[in-house]
Order: C-alpha cells, then structure tokens, then sequence
C-alpha cells in the first residue's frame, strides 16, 4: 500500500521536490540520489511512524540531509561540495525550512532556474526537452523514450550525457541576467509547450491527458510571463495554455475516447481560464511583436468564441494560419491552414492541398494527416474513401483515446 | 573553474590581411588582455606560430616518431588560447564572444577537469 502512495507521490510531486534539491545541492546526479535515499527512507518510516502531515516537504527534508551527507562523506566534487555545505552552514541561507512552510515548497523559482539550466544553448536541443521533462516532471526514462518514439537506451544515453555536460561544463543553475534573456527565452518556451503537448496528448498509453504535466507547463509558463513582463510571447504562450486548458475535461468522454473540437460541450468549457487568456493574448498583442504563439493563441480564441462549432469562424482562422505559416513553414502547420481553408472557402480545394502535402513524404507517418483528410473526405460524402483514411489513422496512432475515437468513425461510416 | 579558450582559425585569412588589419586586429586583442586581465580571469595564454612550425610527437614501441606538421588537415587551425578562471560557463561564453577572432574563426571552450594533482603543478 505504501509503495503506491509513494509511486503517485513520485509522479505528483517528483519533479518539484527534485527541482528544489538540485538548487540546493548544486548537482542533478547527487539530487537524484538524495531523492532516491529520502524514498527508500519513506518506505521504511512512514509504516511505523505514520504517513507525515506534509508528505512531499518530510521527502525534501529527508533529501536534503541525505544529499549532503552525501556530499561531506564521498566528496566527489570536492570544490563545489565546499561551497555548498558553506552556504548550507550560513544559517541566513535556509531560513525557511520546507517542512514549515508548504507555500514556499510551492514557489517557481527552482523550477525556473532549473528550466533555463536544461535550455542552455550548450545542451543539444533533443537532450534539453528530455532533461526538462525527466527533472522538471518526473517522467521516468521509458516515459521519455515513449515520448519521442526512440529505444529507452538511447534516452538514457541523452539523459547521462546532457547530466555530465552540465556537470563538467560548469553550466549554472540561474536565470540568465536580463540582457541574455531573450536569446534564450525561444528554446524554454519550446521546451514548456512540448511539456504541454506531452500532458494534452500524450503520445502513447490508456489515458488522452496527464493532466499533471499540463498544470506544470501552465506554471512554468505563467512564472515565465511574469519574469519578462517585456517579452509578448512569453505572454502569448500563456495564453495559448489557457485557452487549450479551459478544454481539457471537455475533450475526453465518461469511457475515455477523445471528443473533436466541433463535438465538445462546450458549456463544460472552463471560462475563468479563458476569460484571463484573452486578457493576456490582448496584452500581448499590444506589444506589437507578433510571434507563433500569439498566432496560436489568437486561433484559439477564436474557437472560445464560437458559441456553437457551427459559429466558428473559419475565414479568419484560415487567415492567421497563413500568417502562421510563413512565420514558421513546417508541414504540421501547413496541413492545419489546409484543413482551416478547406472549412472556410472550398473542401475541394482544401482537400487537393492536403494530398499534395502527403506526396510530399515528409508527414506520411502523422496520424493527425490522415485523420484530417478523412474527416473533409467524409464532410463530401465520400464515405469508403474516408473510411480508408480514418484505418490509415488508426494505423498510426498508439493512443488508446485517439484509437477509439477513429474506430467509432469507422464504424459509424460502415 | 578554469576554461581553456582555445582560438581557431583559417590561417589564410591572416596571410591574406592587409597591413593595417593585422595591426587592427592586434590592437583589438591587446584590449581584450587588458580587460580580462583586469576582470581578475586570466591566468595565462598566448598566440601561438602557424601550423606549420608544428612538430608531433608519438610514442610506438618504445621509440618516439617525431614528424612535422600536424596529423590532419584541416580548415580551422590552432592559432592561441587563453586559460581563465571564472565562476561558470555563462562567463566564459561571455569572455569567448570578446575574443576578437571569434568574429570569424571559433572558440572551443574546454572546461578543466578536477583532477587537482594534474592541474596545481
């Protein structure tokens, strides 16, 4: 029973009790360790003892002692160990003890110094995103390797390698001062929408949303508008979060299966988030610095607007997909301002568009491709040709949600 | 921790500068010395002659093979280093964008290792 409760402590509150230790003991290697240890401990104490008042902040606590302990007996990195237990030892330094105060547990500080340490332009850019998601959300190694569709070996080899580079390196655990910031606020943005996409689809598995990792991506993003106040989009992925949140409970049904867009009930939306995403994308958009978030965004609010599907307003849609388009070319969205032209000029034409993006070869394996084409197929009436289409999805797709959700198309066009 | 800063470049292109930019470029580096050093960084480096005043050395079986030039041919050459002591890799990124070659060759920085016998002798 206890290995449970921790399993789902792990996976809840991992990545920021792990977050907090590195800023702490200056190392991701040793923090994991001292992590590791503090579970173990849990495992023999809580049992005895009773499960504590504050479970993750006893974990930080019991970390936190092991870590250096750690640190004074194995002196593996000498130097910094010593400067370390120096600032340790400076009673000034950690007034505020975990233990005693939860709301300070809660605060993004480490977590966002820590994202700008797995952005470092010195790490390769696939290691950065798989940093970030095994420190900052607890994802285990195999999760990752999911994630991105390669062997778990070859995730562990990233994960090793991008944790001694910052190690051997010297690379800091810092916000970057204010003058570096810009240049290296493109690859955390990257990195917290990815961590987005992960939790709103994730790319494998039973369940559609890890509705953990989105309210973590939502946090980073929200501490990130706040840190750069100047920055339009920072604000701009904020506000595409919100706006995709407002509609996470919305998109999947009581069996599991995903709900379309366009099927969602839409009174289930979540308006207090939306109503501050607007207020944010108008902020942002005030700034005058267009960006590939606000345009997303902008396209998001679009939809929250639309008080029926029937309502959406496709013209415009299609519009900012254009300008997305030759703000960022990439086939993805390439195929979304088809799919948006198609719904709001000519599914014909619509239809010619996506074909020729699929002779291309570059996106044949995307199950979305398949998917949207079967869907305008099936919108004209061509019910075997979309029925092939919705297979070639399915095919493709190892999302138990997703799946389902084809099936039911395919067999609705029987 | 110590960073080695070291300079690459396109040889060529220093045979090929007029006399005024070498003296420019000269200047330029004269400054960046004077900066870094004042920063308290810099414990040392220098400029080093052409390629092809290259010697290597290996020893096989026992028995040193001395050739001339360096093993491979490249594009980039090793023109001089320098070897600083700043708090991480954000300042020494910060002193390798100064260097003045790094407008047109690169800078590999190399992070020390700790191994404290090696490095204090």
């Amino acid at each position: 029973m206890f290995a449970r409760a921790l399993e789902m402590l792990q996976r809840r509150d991992g990545g920021r009790i792990l977050a907090g230790l590195i800023g702490k003991l200056g190392s991701i290697e040793l923090a994991e360790e001292a992590l590791q240890d503090a579970f173990t401990a849990a495992l023999e104490r809580w049992p005895v003892d009773g499960v504590p008042m504050n479970p993750a902040a006893w974990l930080t606590t019991v970390a936190q002692r092991r870590g250096l302990d750690r640190l004074r007996y194995e002196r593996r990195r000498p130097q910094a160990g010593a400067e370390v237990l120096a600032a340790l030892a400076d009673p000034g330094a950690d007034a505020t003890p975990y233990a005693a105060d939860s709301a300070h547990f809660d605060l993004p500080d480490e977590r966002l110094r820590l994202i700008f340490t797995c952005c470092h332009p010195a790490l390769a850019p696939a290691s950065q995103v798989a940093l970030a998601l095994h420190t900052l959300c607890g994802l285990t190694t195999r999760e990752i390797a999911r994630a991105f569709v390669e062997p778990e070996a070859t995730t562990a080899q990233k994960l090793v390698r991008a944790k001694a580079k910052i190690a051997r390196a010297g690379i800091p655990y810092e916000v970057p001062p204010a003058d570096a910031l810009p240049a290296r606020l493109a690859a955390v943005l990257a990195v917290v929408y990815f961590l987005f996409n992960e939790g709103y689809t994730a790319a494998a598995g039973e369940t559609l949303v890890r509705p953990d990792l989105c309210v973590e991506a939502v946090r980073l993003a929200r501490a990130i508008s706040e840190l750069m106040p100047g920055q339009a989009e920072a604000h701009g992925l904020l506000a595409l979060l919100l706006f995709h949140d407002s509609r996470r409970t919305a998109r999947v049904d009581s069996s599991g299966a995903l709900v379309p867009l366009e099927e969602q009930d839409r009174a289930q939306w979540r308006r207090p988030l939306i109503d501050e995403a607007r207020v944010l994308l108008e902020r942002a958009i005030a700034q005058r610095a267009a960006g590939p978030y606000q345009l997303q965004a902008a396209i998001a609010a679009l939809h929250a607007e639309a008080r029926r599907a029937a309502d959406t307003d496709w013209v415009q849609i299609a519009g900012l997909y254009g300008r997305l388009l030759r703000l960022q070319p990439s086939p993805v969205v390439e195929l979304n301002a088809a799919v948006a032209y198609a719904l709001a000029f000519s599914l014909e034409e619509g239809l010619r568009w996506i074909e020729a993006i699929e002779a291309r070869g570059v996106i044949e394996k995307y199950h979305l491709l398949h998917a949207a084409r079967a869907d305008l197929l099936r919108r004209q009436g061509q019910r075997d040709a979309a029925r092939a289409c919705y297979a070639s999805a399915l095919e493709r797709t190892g999302n138990q949600a997703e799946r389902r959700y084809l099936a039911a198309r395919i067999a609705a066009l029987v | 921790m110590q960073y080695m800063l070291l300079i690459y470049g396109d040889e060529k292109l220093w045979r090929e500068m007029s006399e005024f930019e070498i003296k420019q470029t000269m200047q330029a580096y004269v400054e960046f010395s004077r900066e870094l050093a004042a920063s308290g960084a810099l414990r040392g480096g220098s400029e080093l002659q052409p390629v092809a005043s290259a010697t290597t050395v290996r020893v096989r079986n026992g028995k040193p093979l001395v050739c001339d030039g360096p093993f491979a041919e490249t594009k980039e050459q090793l023109g001089g280093y320098y070897l600083i002591d700043v708090p991480d890799l954000d300042a020494a990124i910060h002193w390798a964008a100064k260097i003045p070659s790094a407008l047109h060759g690169s800078i590999e920085i190399r992070p020390q290792t700790a191994n404290q016998a090696l490095n204090q002798v």
